[in-house]
């Protein structure tokens, strides 16, 4: 970036930076997920009116706590003036100890993690907690990045906060006995949102940038709050690696650009590296037991690293996709393999492996690949209809274009 | 503490019956093991002894019965259990002990605080 940042740019990066932490930590003062937000709110929009023209504190997360701490007391006493009821809270508040140490801010923020993304609140509620609380997004932007209307989303964070309040959905990290399953909620949480930004099941686009980037920025998020968990290092490295394909993956006329067809030069080297790295520090940590988001970050290395699509070390995806299946033996990972085997052995044997993969009748790719893999066979007509059968079953406009691009009758 | 209301939810049985006595058993060896959470709760007879009230018309109005539960479910409200748990994760630990958890399904709602 050769451009300088404005004040305003440094200003909001930093807000949005600290965000959850503070939050967070208003949440364990006070008690109080609304009043905490809005004590937030009020300190961010402090923070944005003086912090361009003063520049940004030394210690941006400590003036953005002691101010969200004072605003929260103001409304507390606002409110307690109105009901009649002094609270303990502005005298816990007012006696607030100093700063709180960086392991306790990581506690708190674990805390908010996996109560956002507690499992008996359903996935929506948990992507949309997440985005609005741990992604500082307003209830506006959480409605536009995953297309619902606001006033829909503003009702499904309202009760999924009066579940997490009436019916006690505890603040706490789990113990460790139940903590394994607990994080694979989040981590599955995390990459549907991911999912859900970069193969956008309906609307016109192929991406919804701001959801990726929200997802990675959990991603890294959670990867900061527990650097040890191979899993969490993986799915980090999983979605950085398919996100570093952004740029080369939908053509101007917002076409999907397949893999084989994608100008690799477009693919961001920095997502790149860092992507690979991750994935060898993920594997160091996974000596017994294979983790899917570890072995599908290792696929992705597999296609980053190869200089063109010919250059693709096809053994060595086909092997990773071998680990994978002893793990998670879904259909979709079976798909994915099938088309490694297409790539490798041609398309009669790839076509003889899609086939193979029962259970997938209702998945749009599913009929996309032999679409695809019929074409270059050269059996026009049923490459024909397993084409119109994908976009049947709902393939978005943009895959759709591409796959009926693609119907060898249509040059 | 906070309470919550573990609702029953099975095949709509007649937990009086000698067919029943083994599933009985279950739920007294349940309601033993839980005995520290338990604050109360009832099996229900079946659906078929149920009577829907409804008053026509507003409070005071004509009193109109119909026999038979409110909702007609494959699964039937067949019984409750009151919890007093620390918080949701143990009500639905607890929940998940009742036999009907894996014969049925429970349903946990918390308790509105009687002031």
């Amino acid at each position: 970036m050769t451009a300088a940042t404005s004040p305003e740019e440094a200003a909001e990066r930093a807000v949005r930076s600290e965000y959850a932490r503070i939050l967070a930590t208003l949440i364990r003062v006070t008690g109080d997920v609304d009043l905490a937000q809005d004590a937030v709110q009020d300190a961010v929009l402090r923070a944005l009116q003086t912090w361009p023209r003063d520049g940004v504190p030394d210690e941006p997360r400590a003036w953005l706590t002691v101010v969200a701490r004072r605003c929260a007391i103001d409304r507390i006493r606002r409110d307690a003036s109105r009901q009649g009821k002094e609270a303990d809270a502005v005298w816990l508040l007012d006696n607030a100890l100093p700063e709180p140490v960086e392991s306790v801010v990581r506690d708190d923020l674990l805390r908010l993690v996996f109560t956002c993304c507690h499992p008996t609140l359903s996935r929506d509620a948990q992507i949309a907690l997440s985005l609005r609380t741990l992604g500082g997004l307003s209830t506006a932007d959480v409605a536009r990045a995953l297309l619902v209307p606001e006033a829909t989303m503003a009702k499904r964070l309202t009760r999924a906060k009066q579940k997490i309040r009436q019916a006690r959905i505890p603040y706490r990290v789990p113990a460790d006995d139940e903590l394994p399953a607990r994080l694979d909620g989040v981590l599955s949480t995390v990459y549907l949102m991911f999912n859900e930004g970069y193969a956008a099941g309906a609307g016109e686009t192929a991406m919804r940038g701001p959801l990726i980037d929200e997802a990675v920025r959990l991603g890294r998020l959670l990867h900061d709050l527990m650097p040890d968990e191979a899993s969490v290092t993986g799915l980090l490295a999983l979605m950085l690696l398919q996100d570093s394909r952004r740029s080369a993956r939908v053509a101007a006329d917002g076409t999907v650009v397949p893999l084989a067809e994608q100008d690799r030069g477009l693919w961001d080297p920095e997502a790149v590296r860092e992507g690979v790295e991750l994935v060898g520090a993920a594997l160091r940590r996974t000596p017994d037991r294979p983790d899917p988001y570890v072995v599908q970050a290792a696929i992705a290395a597999c296609h980053a690293l190869a200089a063109d699509y010919e250059a693709t070390d096809w053994d060595a995806v086909l092997s990773w996709y071998d680990v994978l299946l002893t793990v998670e033996r879904t259909p979709v990972a079976r798909l994915g393999r099938a088309a490694a085997v297409a790539e490798r052995d041609g398309p009669e044997a790839g076509l003889r492996a899609v086939d193979a993969v029962d259970g997938l009748a209702g998945y749009a790719w599913w009929h996309a690949s032999r679409a695809e893999l019929l074409g270059r066979l050269g059996r026009v007509d049923e490459a024909v209809a397993a084409s119109a059968r994908a976009v049947s079953l709902g393939l978005n406009d943009a895959h759709a274009r591409f796959v009926t691009r693609r119907r060898p009758d249509s040059d | 503490m906070p309470q919550y209301v573990a609702i029953i939810y099975t095949k709509d049985v007649d937990w009086s019956h000698p067919d029943q006595a083994a599933d009985m058993a279950e739920y007294g060896a349940f309601g033993e093991a839980a005995a520290a959470v338990i604050r109360g709760g009832a099996a229900l007879y079946p659906t078929a002894t149920a009577t829907t009230v409804r008053v026509a018309g507003g409070k005071g109005g004509d009193v109109l019965t119909t026999d038979g539960p409110y909702a007609e479910t494959k699964e039937a409200l067949t019984g409750f259990y009151i919890l007093e748990c620390a918080d949701l994760d143990e009500a639905v630990a607890t929940a998940a002990r009742i036999p009907a958890a894996w014969d049925g399904a429970v349903e946990v709602r918390p308790v509105l605080p009687v002031m």
